[in-house]
């Protein structure tokens, strides 16, 4: 008896350095933070505030600016999720296996994951400079187009343009799980079915996929979640016009936060986005929980 | 297989030209740059663009800056980590799944949410526009990661091989010592690695908690940069963030065979 409970004090003592800090300067803030959501906090004046209810959210329902940005957001993380997610597995499915070269391929594939956010969108920064950029000068010079685009400022270029960006740096980490998983799938599985049917599609769809989809519609949740929340890389692509065509919903807070000091509101969007996320991921997995059920009659 | 290598130049071409934009702009001269030629070759290749990011940037600076809070948070998030790691992998048990739990969970959670408050708390404790603030704040956001990547390095070791050295009479420690960390070497260097990129890369946390230029990181003074200079100097804004890519890039190598093998090779055996 004595024994357990000295064995238990030891490994709380080994646990504690890691888990105090995590307690104190992470769950802690992230609750603090949540309460502030129900309060009117400005920034300044000792921080005194009072607890105002669903105020802030009443305010969000009808301040067009965050609707926008939450439909700015949307469209963004969907879209970077499902083209990303569609590109990483025709990448990885194009990775997998013994050809010469592979290593070569594979190391080149997972470049951008080494290379800063700051730097990624300074990168396509300069792909979309309107005067100097690579690629009007490649529409130009292909005769695609005769006059400069402004990529990130001309409204119908600007969210599109942010997307490839997007799926660009979603890329390297999507196609490396789903490698990792592919290399898991049993040889005999894709042999077997093979035999039936001289379809590499088909062998995809009966052999592989069952064998991966786990992992790939938790790659798909994660590339979303942090889509959904991404500030570097648009903060940076838009420096210059905040108010422009794709304010993400993590801008937007950014904004009544530390330019407006509106802190409560700030965390509300906060809230906001989580509540959009949450329900968002419910209503993918019904639909693959439907979808694969289907599939499989 | 035509098709394949077909495919698969196509998605490289994607992948690798921004990149060799980048790194070509970089070598370019001024007028090189504004008459954007579609091509990634310098005419006249040169330096000035170094030259003149580094006299006028302050980039050794800032970079020395970005050096001394990376090295700092990812030596912290390891020392930390480690023991808590070993208690992770040799007791399972609810503390294993809760680790799990919450480096899931906390990416769920935006930044502003967390910001806020740490701004406020950092303030307190005297910790604003201090490069030890940004150590803290580093340190604790890797550590959910580190932990479980540590934990599953140290699952990798059997077992058998601290029992059987505890029957020739061990102690707990001594098997720590002589048996546990030659094998944990490699983890340790990966989940170092790890870590330090988390910090070297980041730039929202700085651009909240720093404010004087002495003191701003790599990752900050490319984006204040950006906003400074936009469409005059691309030239040496690309040297730089040349520059700023080189740490990552070598970190990366140390551990971009293991990545996926350390991030999902618990979540694959379950």
């Amino acid at each position: 008896m004595n024994k357990t409970k000295s064995r238990n004090m030891a490994q709380t003592m080994l646990l504690l350095p890691a888990v105090l800090p995590v307690i104190f300067f992470s769950i802690a803030p992230i609750g603090y933070g949540l309460f502030l959501a129900f309060t009117n906090a400005q920034a300044g004046n000792n921080l005194q505030f009072e607890f105002t209810g669903l105020e802030n959210f009443q305010r969000l329902m009808s301040d067009t600016p965050f609707l926008e940005s939450l439909r700015i957001g949307i469209v963004w993380a969907v879209s970077v999720t499902f083209i990303g997610l569609f590109a990483s597995l025709l990448f990885a499915v194009l990775l997998n296996g013994d050809f010469p070269g592979k290593s070569v391929f594979r190391s080149l594939a997972i470049i951008p994951w080494a290379v800063p956010p700051v730097v990624i969108a300074l990168m396509w920064l300069l792909v979309y400079e309107p005067t100097s950029g690579l690629l009007n000068a490649v529409l130009k010079e292909s005769g695609a187009i005769d006059r400069n685009i402004s990529w990130l400022i001309q409204p119908g270029f600007a969210l599109p343009a942010a997307i490839l960006v997007g799926v660009w740096a979603t890329i390297p980490q999507t196609t490396l799980v789903i490698l990792a998983a592919l290399q898991g799938v049993p040889r005999e599985l894709e042999e077997a079915a093979s035999m039936d049917r001289a379809n590499i599609f088909g062998v995809f769809r009966v052999a592989t996929w069952p064998s991966i989809r786990g992992i790939v519609y938790a790659i798909a949740t994660l590339d979303f979640i942090s889509a959904f929340n991404n500030f570097s890389l648009v903060f940076i692509l838009t420096d210059g016009s905040p108010g422009g065509a794709i304010r993400l919903p993590a801008i937007f807070a950014y904004q009544q936060a530390f330019e407006f000091g509106d802190y409560g509101y700030a965390s509300a969007v906060g809230v906001a986005m989580i509540l959009v996320m949450s329900v968002s991921i419910a209503l993918a997995f019904r639909v693959v929980v439907r979808g694969g059920g289907k599939a499989n009659d | 297989m035509a098709l394949r290598y077909a495919l698969l130049l196509l998605m490289l071409v994607f992948i690798l030209s921004p990149a060799l934009w980048l790194f070509s702009t970089a070598f370019k001269g001024q007028q090189e740059i504004l008459m954007g030629v579609p091509s990634f070759i310098p005419e006249e290749p040169t330096f000035d663009n170094f030259i003149t990011a580094f006299t006028e940037q302050s980039i050794f600076r800032s970079a020395g800056n970005s050096l001394f809070v990376s090295i700092s948070a990812a030596v912290m998030t390891v020392a930390l980590s480690v023991p808590a790691a070993y208690v992770l992998a040799r007791f399972r048990g609810v503390a294993s799944k809760m680790v799990l739990g919450w480096a899931i969970l906390a990416q769920m959670v935006p930044f502003i949410l967390i910001i806020i408050p740490l701004y406020l708390i950092v303030i307190k404790a005297g910790f604003y526009n201090n490069l030890l603030g940004l150590i803290l704040v580093y340190t604790v956001w890797s550590l959910p990661y580190a932990l479980w990547m540590l934990r599953n390095f140290i699952m990798a070791i059997p077992i058998e091989l601290e029992e059987s050295a505890a029957i020739d009479g061990a102690s707990r420690l001594q098997v720590i010592r002589s048996i546990i960390a030659p094998l944990l070497v490699p983890g340790l260097v990966v989940t170092t690695a790890f870590a330090f990129i988390n910090s070297w890369n980041e730039f929202f946390f700085a651009l909240v908690l720093i404010r004087d230029p002495e003191i701003t990181p790599l990752s900050l003074l490319i984006v204040r940069f950006i906003g400074a200079n936009e469409g005059v100097r691309l030239g040496p804004l690309a040297a730089t963030a040349l520059v700023a890519t080189i740490p990552s890039v070598i970190a990366f190598a140390f551990l971009q065979k293991r990545l996926s093998g350390a991030l999902i090779g618990g979540a694959v055996k379950g």
